[in-house]
């Protein structure tokens, strides 16, 4: 925060307006209190507030998160009912030989490779930044522009590509597991068109623990995003946190991380009310009627 | 001319090396309004009859040839077209009611998606449809019902439920594969009833696949004998039951307890070891001798056992009673039952009696000693050694990764760790032989035995500590009725030889009476009564001891 020339007693000045002559706990108590209202301080590096810079960087992060999400629910529920039903075929054991790859491959090495295929070989897509952004006051984005929805291809495939091979093996093993309980004998039994048992009486059951996973997971996408953020460049929380790291800029990297407890523990919250909604035998506890 | 005709049916498993029949050229015939009981043991290919007149069978299992005319039809021609008949022209209910309904419908919502599959009817006309039904079927309230999800159900109710999806396309033949032997006795008679007076009045043909002797006397007209695939035998309940003809006939039923006399063994036909007498001696003799002493030695206090929800969950104010106020004491020598449905209370006793609940009130006195106040780890450990339990599931109840003698030693060097390895390798041999298994036994895996092998090994394990008091949970209810027979058998002949103690619980009064000298009925963790065996069946003292008795199928119905 100071340059070279600052004098002594300008240094001191500035440690106690930042407060770090306190006593630990009392710098701890006030961290606490101002957290509680929303104020992280002032970022040592940008010397900006830090909620500010937050809010700032938030859209980005958000924009990339959720469409990584989507490509990773869809995608993998598809595929992972596609490779439930038909266990065994070329189609399907494609997808299981490329889910492996998206398993082992860490998401910079897959990014990076695809900076290499799409943006220097191919030269279809911008290998990093967020394209033209359009803001709409409180929230900037990149869905309005050609360069934006461009921009965010090749960052949203790469961050999905994990939680999407997940989400594809573990459908895949429900719908497997479901299509042979007794239920789905007994629809059988009574005629019910094989598309309606898939699709309705299996695909609703194999849903259940994805929910879970997905909320969990939407957790980590943020976390993942850290490292996506970096290779391309994504100007999101996850690069500010990089880069606050790098300049121990502590108020920064506090925020962020309180930042991100608390979206995980809302995320958690969700999916126990969603639960709640889909699950008839959570719903109506206690309930059970005699007979 | 008969309504359902199965000719030459034949199914098999196409494995890699070989193929194998689960049903082999099998021919039954059914008429309306008729009930053909189809019985066997576990792989006899009963349910797999069942599931061929469908075309219902796994992979890789195919029906390989024969056909199945129903009517005038061939419903067997094509695979494709089978489809259109089941549920429509077909019902099927399966055993285990828990299972076999949708959990996340609703029971209307599969109600009408079934009666829509097949009937052209309005959302509205079919959801009418489905309430009479349900109320056809014995389910109050059915508006409200309707509405419900399958865990809101009871056992026997969901199984109402089930036949009403079976029934819901008015089907002409219904097969049962096994409804009843996932339900209590008092539901059990409900359900049986339902589907002979549905069977009556809907001109139904019935094929009811169960393992259960006493279920087909009351309910057959006619029935079929399966084994290993093939039909054994087939012609009328009465002749059947009474008068078999063939051999494995003849051995099926023998082997069922019969209900309405104790007999001191059961008769194995197929092969009856003659020495069995002998085999024993060997492990007499390691037996640390007792007198004989008539006195009780186990003393059951006011015991009371309650299950509280967590602390956490909201309905902290539900705690059970498991167990309330049970006091009763069982001889030395004796065989003491505890009979009751599931929830009665009865395992949980079971599980006090052998220290692994502790309960929350009430005393249990072992030799005059109240064990239930031991505090002391290597005191408890005296006690623990006289007290060996045998568990209903012959499958987990044995760890898989360990040798049989592995499992067999285990409590032998808990209890005495300076035994020398040849002292302990005769030991286990003595103990497998005594249980009637081969010293080769030893060396193998569980999963290398059947079922009542492995109960046998169970066995062996609990008398490896030579205790005084058996508890058995359950020990023949996984088993079928031949290998019942033989461990019953084994377990009267045991308690003969080395003058046990045993606390036998079970929910099949039949077995029940031919194992125990005195019963205990249970009923929501409260003691009805307890009396001596004979007294019980011929002259219940309690209103629920009447009632179960009234309500357990009788194999002897026949007779009537």
């Amino acid at each position: 925060m100071v340059g070279e020339e600052t004098s002594d007693e300008e240094r001191a000045e500035l440690r106690e307006t930042l407060g770090l002559m306190d006593p630990i706990h009392v710098q701890f108590s006030r961290f606490i209190v101002n957290a509680s209202k929303g104020e992280f301080g002032i970022s040592y590096q940008l010397r900006r507030p830090v909620s500010e810079l937050i809010v700032e960087r938030l859209p980005a992060t958000i924009e990339l998160v959720v469409i990584s999400a989507l490509i990773a629910l869809v995608t993998g529920t598809l595929l992972g009912v596609y490779t439930g039903i038909n266990r065994k075929g070329f189609l399907s054991d494609f997808v299981l030989a490329i889910s492996l790859l998206g398993v082992s491959l860490p998401t910079f090495v897959i990014g990076i490779l695809f900076i290499y295929l799409f943006a220097v070989i191919l030269g279809i897509l911008p290998s990093f930044g967020r394209g033209e952004v359009v803001d709409l006051g409180f929230w900037t984005t990149g869905f309005l522009t050609v360069s934006g929805l461009k921009a965010i291809i090749l960052p949203s495939v790469t961050l999905s590509l994990f939680q999407m091979t997940y989400i594809i093996r573990l459908v895949r093993a429900e719908m497997m597991e479901i299509l042979q309980t007794d239920y789905i004998k007994f629809a059988r039994a009574r005629g019910i068109g094989e598309n309606s048992i898939k699709y309705k009486h299996a695909l609703k059951n194999g849903l259940i623990p994805v929910i879970t996973i997905a909320g969990i997971n939407i957790g980590t996408l943020i976390a993942f995003s850290i490292i996506t953020e970096t290779v391309f460049q994504w100007p999101g929380m996850g690069f500010l946190f990089i880069q606050a790291v790098q300049f121990v800029d502590i108020p920064i990297m506090s925020a962020y991380l309180v930042f991100i407890a608390f979206v995980f523990v809302m995320i958690n919250f969700i999916v126990d009310i969603l639960y709640y909604l889909i699950d008839p035998r959570i719903r109506v506890k206690g309930d059970v009627a005699s007979g | 001319m008969s309504f359902l005709k199965i000719n030459n049916l034949s199914v098999d498993y196409q494995m890699r090396k070989e193929t194998v029949y689960a049903a082999k050229n099998v021919n039954i015939e059914v008429n309306k309004g008729e009930i053909l009981g189809l019985v066997g043991e576990s792989g006899s290919g009963k349910s797999t009859v069942g599931n061929a007149i469908i075309n219902l069978i796994d992979e890789p299992g195919k029906v390989s040839s024969g056909s199945v005319i129903l009517g005038d039809l061939n419903i067997h021609e094509n695979s494709e077209s089978i489809v259109k008949y089941r549920g429509n022209k077909i019902g099927l209910i399966f055993q285990d009611p828990q299972t076999s309904l949708n959990p996340i419908l609703t029971v209307g919502e599969q109600l009408i998606e079934t009666i829509q599959t097949h009937l052209k009817l309005s959302k509205e006309e079919a959801k009418n449809k489905s309430i009479n039904l349900l109320r056809e079927v014995g389910i109050k309230d059915a508006e409200i019902r309707f509405d419900n999800y399958p865990h809101q159900f009871s056992g026997g109710m969901r199984q109402r439920v089930v036949i009403s999806l079976a029934l819901c396309c008015e089907p002409e033949l219904l097969i049962a594969d096994e409804p009843t032997t996932a339900l209590d006795v008092s539901i059990q008679s409900q359900i049986l009833e339902l589907i002979k007076k549905l069977t009556k009045e809907r001109n139904l043909a019935v094929i009811l696949i169960t393992h259960d002797m006493g279920v087909i006397a009351e309910t057959a007209d006619r029935v079929a004998v399966m084994k290993s695939g093939n039909l054994v035998e087939i012609g009328e309940t009465k002749k059947i039951l009474t008068n078999p003809k063939e051999n494995y006939t003849k051995s099926l039923v023998s082997s069922v307890p019969p209900t309405n006399k104790k007999i001191s063994r059961f008769v194995i036909v197929e092969k009856e070891n003659n020495n069995k007498k002998e085999n024993n001696i060997k492990i007499l003799n390691r037996w640390s001798k007792k007198e004989i002493i008539k006195q009780d030695l186990v003393e059951i206090k006011n015991l009371n056992k309650s299950f509280d929800d967590n602390f956490f969950t909201e309905n902290s104010k539900n705690s059970v009673m498991a167990v309330n106020d049970v006091s009763f004491e069982i001889k030395e020598g004796e065989s003491f039952g505890l009979v009751g449905e599931s929830g009665s209370g009865k395992s949980t006793i079971a599980k006090m009696v052998v220290n692994l609940f502790k309960p929350t009130s009430g005393d249990i006195f072992f030799d005059k000693v109240c064990i239930t106040k031991i505090k002391q780890r290597s005191e408890l450990m005296k006690f623990r050694k006289q007290i060996q339990m045998i568990f209903q599931d012959p499958y987990s109840s044995l760890n898989g990764r360990l040798k049989v003698k592995d499992i067999i030693a285990e409590p032998i060097t808990l209890h005495n760790p300076s035994i020398s390895n040849i002292d302990l390798n005769n030991y286990i041999y003595d103990l497998l032989e005594s249980v009637e298994l081969t010293q080769k036994s030893a060396d193998r895996y569980p999963h290398e035995f059947s079922g009542g092998q492995r109960q046998r090994i169970s066995i062996a394990r609990a008398l490896a500590t030579q205790p005084r008091l058996l508890v058995c949970d359950e020990p023949t209810s996984a088993l079928d009725v031949s290998i019942q027979a033989q461990i019953l058998n084994l377990l009267k002949d045991l308690q003969e030889q080395l003058n046990l103690t045993i606390l036998f619980i079970s929910h099949d009064l039949p077995v029940v009476r031919q194992m125990c000298d005195r019963i205990g009925v249970l009923k929501e963790g409260k003691l009805c009564e307890v009396s001596n065996t004979e007294d019980l069946f011929l002259k219940p003292g309690h209103e629920y001891t009447r009632e179960l008795l009234r309500l357990m199928s009788k194999i002897e119905s026949i007779y009537n």
